[in-house]
Formats: C-alpha cells, structure tokens, sequence
C-alpha cells in the first residue's frame, strides 16, 4: 500500500466522485479502458450500496504493489445495517430494493478478488482488488 | 471611524497597498498564482484596497454595492474566499503595525484602537462571506437548470421515429425525468420507434441498466418499440460481467444502424434519387 484516497458518500452525486477517483487511478496505472470501465462500474455498484442501503460510508481506493505485480483495490465501508445473509445477497436476481439485484454478485465478476465483511448492526466492508495484467 | 485610524489610512494609501500585495504575494499558495496573472493581481488588489478605503469614508449601502460587484469579478476569476478574507484581516495588521511605527498608537489607546479596527472589519468580513455565498449559489442553480435544460431531449428524426441522445452521469432525478419525457414524447410525436442512444454515458451500473429496462417496458405498453444504441464494447463487457439480462431491448451499437432498423420496423427505407 503506497497511496490512498478516500471519497466519502453521503449523497447521490459522491458515487459520482468515487469512481471518477477510480477511473483516474486506474488510468494512472496502465489499466486499458475495458478494465478502467469494469473497475468504475464495480465502484459505482459499492458506492450506490453504500448510499442505499447505508445511508452514508465511504470509498477508499489503493493502489497496490505486491511482488511486482500492481493492482487497484476498492475498499467500500459503512457503518449500515449490515447484511444478514452474505450468501443470499451473492446470489444473482436478489434484491430488497426493486433493483435487479445483480450489484453485487456483479461487482464480484467485474473484479479479480473480492471479499466481503458484515456484521449485522455494525455494519458491511467489501474489499475488491483488480490485478494488472 | 475613529479620526485617527482614519487619517492614517487617508495619508498612507499608497504606502497599505504596496505593503498589502507583498505580504499577499508571499503568502498566498501557487494555486492562486496560476490562475491569476501579475497585471490582474495588481490591479485587482489595488480596486480591493480602493473599495476597503471607500468603504472608510463613504456610506454602507454605495459599499454594499461596490462590494457586491468586487465579489462578482473575484469568483468569475476563481480567487478563492480565503484569500479575499486573509486579505481583509493583513490589511487591519498593515494599519495597526504601521500606526504602531508612527507612534499614534499609545499604550492608553492601544485597546480601544484594535477593538475599533475589529469592530470595523467584522461586518465587512459577514459582509463578503455574504455576497461570495450568494453569488456561488447563484452560479450553482444557475448550472443546475441549464443542466435539467440538457438532460433528456427528444427529437423527432423521421415521421414515427423519435430519439432521445443521452450524455453524462444518470441518477435518479434524472432517471425520471428520461421515463417522462420519453412517455409524454412518444404519445405527442406518435412514435412508433423510439431510440435511445447511450454513447455518453460514461459508466452503465446495474441502476442505469434497470431504469432503461424499465424506460423500454414502458415504452412498450405505450404501444411503441424501444431501440437501444450506441453501446460501447467496454460498455457491453460490464453488462454482461454484471449479469445484466437485456434480451427484451433491441440493442444496436450506432445510432445509425438503429436508425436502419427503425425505418425496417416501419416498413421503410432510404434510396438514392437517381439523376
């Protein structure tokens, strides 16, 4: 870990702002525009979690340098309702908005690694790294 | 104003400026520097110290004026309010430390002279974060409705076919107003094609993706067939990443060929005119 900026989201227009850092990481490290555009959409997906579900809580991205390798990770967090059944909301088509339910399981595909924290109450961390290649 | 400060700031008003840009100039960041240029520094300082001096002598609603005008012309220049405030107070210090070296300033009316300076520069002070707050709101709703102006055209191109060119970040506010406008659009242009072109959409997420679901379902019912076009490669990499099912859409990726099938779908097509 080397570098580190934080976006916080409160409203609509953060998410905005959180995967324009994105893009702009991204760029700077060599990502070619599929990965930039795949990296954005999966910021867009964990920041809009975060400002539907959460309220407010925020989106920090890293750039990442591990044995010569680099990559951009994504570390969305808040102190929201947490998720009561990580597997459930894994699943494709699940939803308790009247979305499409896709966000999620979505981000996940869009990303190399993706993990994901949640304690009910307390609140969620969706850590998801993109690797250079 | 106290007749003292006042004749020191009268007499040395050459002496404030000068002293008031050097202080300036050493202080302010680069960020400041780079937007202004050295002519526009000083001449816009000198019409900032001018205005305070006025405002020394001359009565509070022409400086209310005046002062609104300056602040009009300091955030279409971009200087930023902290600099302007950062101005005001080393300006009080320029004329409190200078009567200190003229020796008006007397250990008996030390008090009374600094509370007199502070009282007077704290209005003035309400006075800019005032106007400097008005003018960006101002410039803020201004930008909002000439963006609401831009944001979800319909354009009939051909009889019975209609697009709706989509450019920028889509959020809910704006969702909304797409679903209207192409519903409202459709009955009143009697489309029977409508076409949405997405080439500016810089990032299709799961939430734009339901509302042009959703947009063409409604389309649908009013009795119209919905074209999706202009999706980008990388665009049409994350929809499938997502997992994003679009099969009920037609989907295009130009406008032009959106275009094709429209006039396909109305039983129609272009010829060259021989001759």
């Amino acid at each position: 870990m080397e570098f580190q900026s934080c976006v916080k989201i409160i409203n609509e227009w953060d998410i905005v702002a959180a995967r324009q850092l994105g893009r702009n990481v991204a760029k700077e490290l060599g990502f070619g525009t599929i990965d930039q555009a795949r990296i954005t959409t999966a910021i867009s997906e964990l920041a809009r979690n975060i400002y539907l579900y959460a309220g407010q809580g925020s989106v920090s991205i890293e750039k990442l340098n591990i044995n010569g390798k680099s990559g951009l990770k994504i570390i969305a967090e808040d102190q929201g309702p947490g998720i009561e059944d990580i597997r459930r909301v894994m699943e494709d088509g699940y939803t308790t908005s009247g979305g499409l339910g896709a966000g999620l399981p979505g981000a996940k595909r869009l990303m190399d690694d993706f993990d994901i924290e949640s304690i009910p109450g307390e609140g969620t961390k969706i850590v998801a790294t993109k690797w250079l290649r | 104003m106290n007749q003292l400060v006042y004749d020191f700031i009268k007499q040395n008003q050459d002496y404030i400026l000068t002293e008031w840009m050097d202080i300036m100039k050493e202080s302010t960041d680069e960020r400041l520097i780079k937007v202004v240029s050295d002519r526009m520094f000083t001449q816009t300082s000198s019409e900032f110290i001018d205005m305070i001096i006025t405002h020394v002598d001359s009565k509070n609603r022409e400086f209310t004026l005046k002062l609104s005008d300056f602040a009009e012309k300091v955030v279409q220049l971009g200087w930023p309010l902290t600099f302007v405030n950062e101005g005001l107070h080393k300006f009080t210090l320029i004329v409190i430390n200078g009567m200190v070296e003229k020796g008006i300033v007397t250990p008996g009316n030390q008090v009374e002279l600094v509370n007199h300076l502070d009282k007077w520069s704290t209005p003035i002070n309400n006075e800019i974060v005032n106007i400097y707050t008005q003018t960006w709101e101002r410039t803020v709703s201004l930008q909002k409705i000439a963006l609401q102006e831009l944001s979800a055209p319909l354009i009939p191109v051909l009889e019975g076919i209609t697009v709706m060119p989509l450019i920028g970040t889509i959020d809910t506010e704006r969702a909304k107003q797409i679903m209207e406008n192409l519903l409202t659009g459709v009955v009143k242009h009697r489309s029977e094609v409508v076409l949405i072109d997405i080439t500016g959409v810089p990032v299709v997420d799961t939430m734009v993706a339901h509302h042009i679901i959703q947009a063409a379902e409604a389309v649908r019912l009013v009795g119209a067939k919905c074209i999706l076009c202009g999706i980008r490669p990388e665009i049409a990499q994350t929809i499938v990443n997502l997992g994003i099912n679009l099969n009920e859409v037609i989907t295009k990726n130009t406008l032009k060929k959106g275009i094709e099938v429209a006039l396909e779908l109305t039983s129609r097509k272009i010829v060259k005119v021989e001759g």
